[in-house]
């Protein structure tokens, strides 16, 4: 009877020790970044000094593939196309040289997870809205974006002038994009619009037919029709939706103290007209579509 | 054991005082492990749920993992994604099943004159087993329309369900097989000079055991099918899990997520419910000396 007890108590006990194991595992995180660009961390904007991820460097993150004409030949760190250019001049505005740049790869799905960020802030053509405010921080938007049809020259989806005459096309887009919430919202197509996993997939299903037409954002739209699908045009472009332009903005973590520092360099390369420059010199085609209402 | 039925019997069995004891000692350390059991599985749960709630981070994992408004936003959604996920494994499931089958009758079948056959059958199955299902999927997906082939068509979902038939085709038909073999020779010896032909041995004789044998395994795959209908999604057609990543990355919320995957859950847990109670019953006939 006695021998009974015997591996009920080891049990317990075993079990009480992998519990506190695991306890002590599960430890919260060390918070002494937050702490230390704690509440009197807002207007030290020193530049070279922000509570960054690694002191003295600034971590940018981005998704692989990186897209034209974004970034080009998938290699953020080369400074060429619209958004490596425009991180390393915020980079430069905040005090960090070329050098101090650290790019980090950051699948879009995870930029928004709560959690500790592994990067400083994130420039990977995310819309600024209401609803993603509460999951994290935006800074200033650094580009107004218009969304653009892009469709077979042979379709019949390359006629359309309006937003009415695409109400019967097959219509296809990537997910996690404003462009979905356009044809969704606005288009309100019959059939129910494809939706892809990466605009890699979109322009395949443009290629063979599966969809007559994508939406994307104007600049992606022309390089698309000007360097990777020459069989198609670009269609037409939204108006913009009365009273808030879409824009482009840096994603940082919710409590991150950099925000505001971020957010005044981005304003500050507007005012200065560098924003208008690197747009001119990246995506400078990017302007003659005709507009669908 | 301790019946007292009214009218006595002479010769009833009456239990031992020993007896009564010994069961009634056994019933009591039956309750204890069952009370300790049950304690111990409080404290561990009351230990994680405290542990959890009282994380720093809590508050807004609660917010972006379970958010009653985006729970409501998502499930209508979601519940239309799963009627694609219920089409395509109901579709899939009768195909990958008949195609399994024929696979692995070809493989066993003897005789010099079905070489080709089994060869044939064999590189299928080393070939889709290999090939990862995301490739082969692309590959159908895209790649078949880019053929340009009359007649054959571009619709996504159909393209994308028959590369989930060609992969799980080949799983199934090697469980088929492994159930085949298992069957032990003296059984188609036994068919045979009962004078069956060689079809009808495998038929009447083989099959039978072979497939009852193989229940929990294919079920298995079943699921495992169940839940990479969503795969087709890479073509651009929106199963539950898709409809969920479109609302999570339009809003940066994660809640969809947590309900399509209880979603998920929910239809897999009767699912294996079934297939317990199909190995059940067909245990329950093979004991009886049911068929064969």
């Amino acid at each position: 009877m006695h021998l009974a007890h015997r591996p009920l108590v080891i049990t317990a006990l075993c079990s009480a020790v992998a519990l506190c194991a695991a306890l002590a595992g599960c430890a919260p995180q060390a918070e002494e970044k937050r702490a230390s660009a704690g509440p009197g961390a807002t207007a030290s904007c020193t530049p070279g000094k922000l509570a960054t991820q690694v002191p003295g460097k600034l971590t940018v993150g981005t998704d692989k593939p990186a897209y034209a004409p974004w970034f080009a030949d998938d290699e953020p760190s080369n400074g060429k196309g619209f958004e490596s250019a425009v991180a390393y001049a915020v980079a430069k505005e905040l005090g960090y040289g070329r050098d101090a740049v650290v790019w980090q790869h950051v699948p879009f799905n995870s930029a928004f997870a709560p959690g500790a960020k592994k990067f400083d802030f994130d420039i990977n053509q995310v819309s600024i809205s209401e609803e993603r405010k509460k999951a994290v921080a935006f800074s200033s938007g650094y580009y107004d974006v218009r969304q653009a049809v892009v469709a077979l020259k042979s379709s019949k989806a390359a006629k359309a002038k309006s937003v009415a005459d695409l109400k019967d096309v097959k219509l296809g887009a990537q997910v996690g994009t404003t462009s979905l919430d356009f044809i969704t919202d606005l288009v309100k197509p019959k059939e129910k619009p494809a939706v892809y996993q990466r605009n890699d997939f979109a322009k395949s299903a443009l290629k063979t037919g599966q969809v007559q037409a994508i939406v994307v954002d104007l600049p992606t739209a022309f390089y698309i029709t000007g360097a990777e699908v020459p069989e198609a045009e670009v269609v037409g472009q939204f108006a913009e939706s009365p009273g808030r332009p879409e824009q482009f903005g840096l994603v940082l973590d919710r409590e991150s103290a950099l925000t505001s520092c971020v957010s005044g360099a981005v304003d500050t390369l507007r005012k200065d007209g560098t924003l208008a420059g690197l747009e001119k010199k990246w995506l400078s085609d990017a302007v003659d579509a005709p507009v669908l209402r | 054991m301790t019946l007292h039925k009214a009218p006595a019997v002479e010769d009833a069995y009456v239990p031992s005082e020993r007896r009564i004891a010994r069961e009634r000692y056994r019933r009591g350390r039956t309750r204890r492990a069952t009370a300790i059991a049950a304690a111990s599985t409080l404290v561990v749960g009351a230990a994680l749920f405290v542990l959890i709630t009282n994380s720093p981070g809590w508050a807004r994992t609660k917010e972006t993992f379970f958010s009653a408004h985006y729970a409501r936003v998502a499930f209508p959604q979601v519940l239309e994604g799963l009627w694609l996920n219920l089409r395509l494994l109901a579709v899939c499931g009768a195909a990958v099943l008949v195609l399994g089958l024929l696979l692995a009758v070809a493989r066993t079948l003897r005789g010099p004159v079905f070489f080709p056959l089994r060869a044939l059958a064999t590189a299928y199955t080393d070939f889709f087993r290999g090939l990862p299902l995301i490739i082969c999927l692309l590959m159908v997906v895209f790649g078949v329309p880019a053929l340009r082939l009359e007649g054959v068509t571009t619709d996504a979902v159909l393209l994308g369900g028959s590369a989930l038939v060609l992969t799980y085709s080949a799983y199934v038909a090697e469980v088929f097989r492994a159930g085949i073999e298992s069957v032990h020779p003296s059984q188609r010896a036994a068919a045979r000079s009962l004078g069956l032909s060689s079809g009808q041995a495998l038929r009447f004789v083989v099959l039978p055991q072979a497939v009852r044998r193989v229940v929990p395994p294919l079920l298995n795959d079943l699921v495992s099918l169940q839940k990479d209908t969503g795969l087709v999604s890479i073509a651009g057609a929106v199963d539950a899990v898709y409809a969920a990543q479109i609302i999570a990355s339009k809003d940066f919320n994660y809640t969809p997520y947590v309900v399509a995957g209880l979603v998920f859950v929910a239809l897999t847990i009767p699912m294996t419910r079934l297939t317990d109670w199909v190995t059940a019953r067909m245990d329950r006939r093979r004991a009886q000396g049911g068929l064969v």
